[in-house]
């Protein structure tokens, strides 16, 4: 998500803001986005797994925390991580008369409410839960109506269900026309809409593929794992999704998605985690293919990274890799450490799993690193300041 | 009564040791809550339960209730487990 706020005499600066299993970093571009001063680590120690600045204030930002040993929190900063104060009441699930309830093991994804609620944000858990703040990420409720609800627990699984750290609810969007009109994805789950705010929601998986292919019912949400789902700001009716089966696209009104990572080179495939959207132009998308065979890898395919762009909605893929290692390069991009910015030309960003921070200056066609040796990078997210 | 609070949690106390009371752990906890906001939550989750790699000890004997009944000269100890790598 990108930051539009911007001062009316100074030129606009990028803020790439770096979440990861060792703390957080912002990182300052000038500019020309050529130098970059690093402002960190915040929260040394701590499992970041989303930093994201406020777009409607610029300058709000929230961190969702956790440590080896503690549980999980959300700290809040309104003057760009000079300052922090801790949520005071964060995600948590209802608790049960029973003992046996559900407990956030770590908020995974942040999202800012739209411009016309301000102060509203969204956040989804691992154990999978979606949660609401009203007042800029300070207090936290649960949405009852899908964390509670009978037939949306079974589609979640338990906790050993979905990816080797928990399974996730994540890409949660909102409709930028309309504040009731909202997506999530879970994995493993499915994708879910929700056109009244979230009192009554429903599944969006038609035309997606299933997991392990044949033998499973492909209407049943719990046999669907979306990766990553974006909205194009330029477009809100289109929908890009990175899956566990490969990429898809859904022009709304339509209900069911398009497979179109068809096209990628068969020895790269259509399998990864992140995906990014051009902030202007609706047919345009990255992806950053990683080695989903055999026992899944997760690495870079023939340990070459490389980023596919598409400028023709998925018919078809460019290799990206000006700058990127040729080869013996075996990590690999998580759902969250790949954004955009706002420039013309476009910026893109991508942190690995070996705590590489990469950015182009002109939409991936060539590829410079801005810092290495941080620790495994989870998110990278930008704001123009 | 003394509470020892483990190093993670310092940034809340700015302390090691600090004098609380309580009738219970619960009670305890939830004065500590109200002392330093945040703390409970970082200790025990949303349904009461000490979390995994949290330890509590009063007197020595490891609790893992929050209804153990506290006197004013006990000796409450909250560690951090021996976990990870």
């Amino acid at each position: 998500m990108t930051s539009s706020k911007k001062s009316t005499t100074d030129p606009a600066r990028t803020m790439v803001l770096i979440a990861t299993r060792k703390g957080a970093w912002l990182f300052h571009g000038d500019a020309d986005r050529t130098h970059w001063r690093v402002d960190g680590p915040h929260f040394l120690g701590h499992v970041i797994s989303h930093l994201v600045l406020d777009p409607r204030d610029g300058r709000t930002l929230l961190a969702a925390a956790k440590t080896g040993h503690l549980g999980p929190t959300v700290f809040r900063s309104t003057d760009h991580g000079r300052s922090w104060q801790e949520a005071q009441q964060p995600p948590a699930f209802a608790k049960t008369t029973d003992g046996t309830g559900r407990a956030v093991d770590h908020t995974f994804w942040l999202t800012p409410g739209p411009a016309s609620q301000p102060g509203v944000w969204y956040a989804g858990t691992s154990p999978q839960g979606l949660f609401r703040s009203n007042d800029g990420g300070i207090t936290w409720a649960p949405f009852s109506s899908l964390n509670d609800d009978p037939e949306f627990r079974e589609w979640m699984g338990s906790a050993q269900d979905g990816t080797p750290d928990g399974p996730k609810l994540h890409s949660i969007i909102v409709d930028p026309r309309d504040a009731a009109h909202l997506y999530i994805a879970m994995s493993g789950g499915g994708v879910h809409e929700t056109l009244d705010g979230g009192a009554t929601w429903h599944p969006l998986i038609a035309g997606l593929d299933v997991v392990e292919g044949f033998g499973f019912d492909a209407s049943k949400p719990t046999f669907h794992d979306p990766h990553c789902v974006r909205l194009c700001p330029s477009n809100p009716d289109r929908l890009y999704q990175q899956n566990h089966c490969g990429i898809y696209r859904l022009d709304r009104p339509a209900n069911a998605w398009v497979s179109i990572g068809g096209p990628l080179p068969k020895n790269v495939g259509d399998i990864g985690f992140p995906l990014v959207v051009h902030p202007r132009d609706a047919d345009v998308a990255w992806v950053f293919p990683m080695d989903g065979t055999s026992v899944w890898p997760r690495t870079s395919p023939d340990g070459k990274p490389a980023v596919f762009v598409t400028r023709n909605a998925g018919k078809t893929w460019q290799r990206l890799d000006s700058g990127l290692p040729s080869a013996q390069a075996w990590w690999t991009v998580k759902r969250q450490a790949m954004s955009a910015d706002s420039g013309d030309p476009v910026g893109l960003y991508f942190g690995t799993t070996s705590g590489e921070l990469w950015h182009s200056r002109d939409e991936g066609r060539s590829w410079v690193l801005i810092a290495q040796h941080l620790p495994e990078i989870y998110a990278v997210e930008t704001a123009t300041l | 009564m003394n509470v020892l609070i483990p190093s993670a949690l310092q940034s809340y106390t700015g302390a090691s040791r600090v004098e609380a009371e309580g009738a219970t752990l619960a009670a305890l906890l939830a004065e500590l809550d109200r002392r330093y906001a945040g703390i409970r939550f970082r200790i025990v989750d949303e349904q009461d339960r000490v979390r995994r790699h949290i330890w509590i000890f009063v007197n020595g004997i490891q609790v893992d209730t929050l209804a153990r009944p506290l006197t004013a000269t006990d000796q409450v100890n909250i560690v951090q487990a021996l976990s990870g790598g």
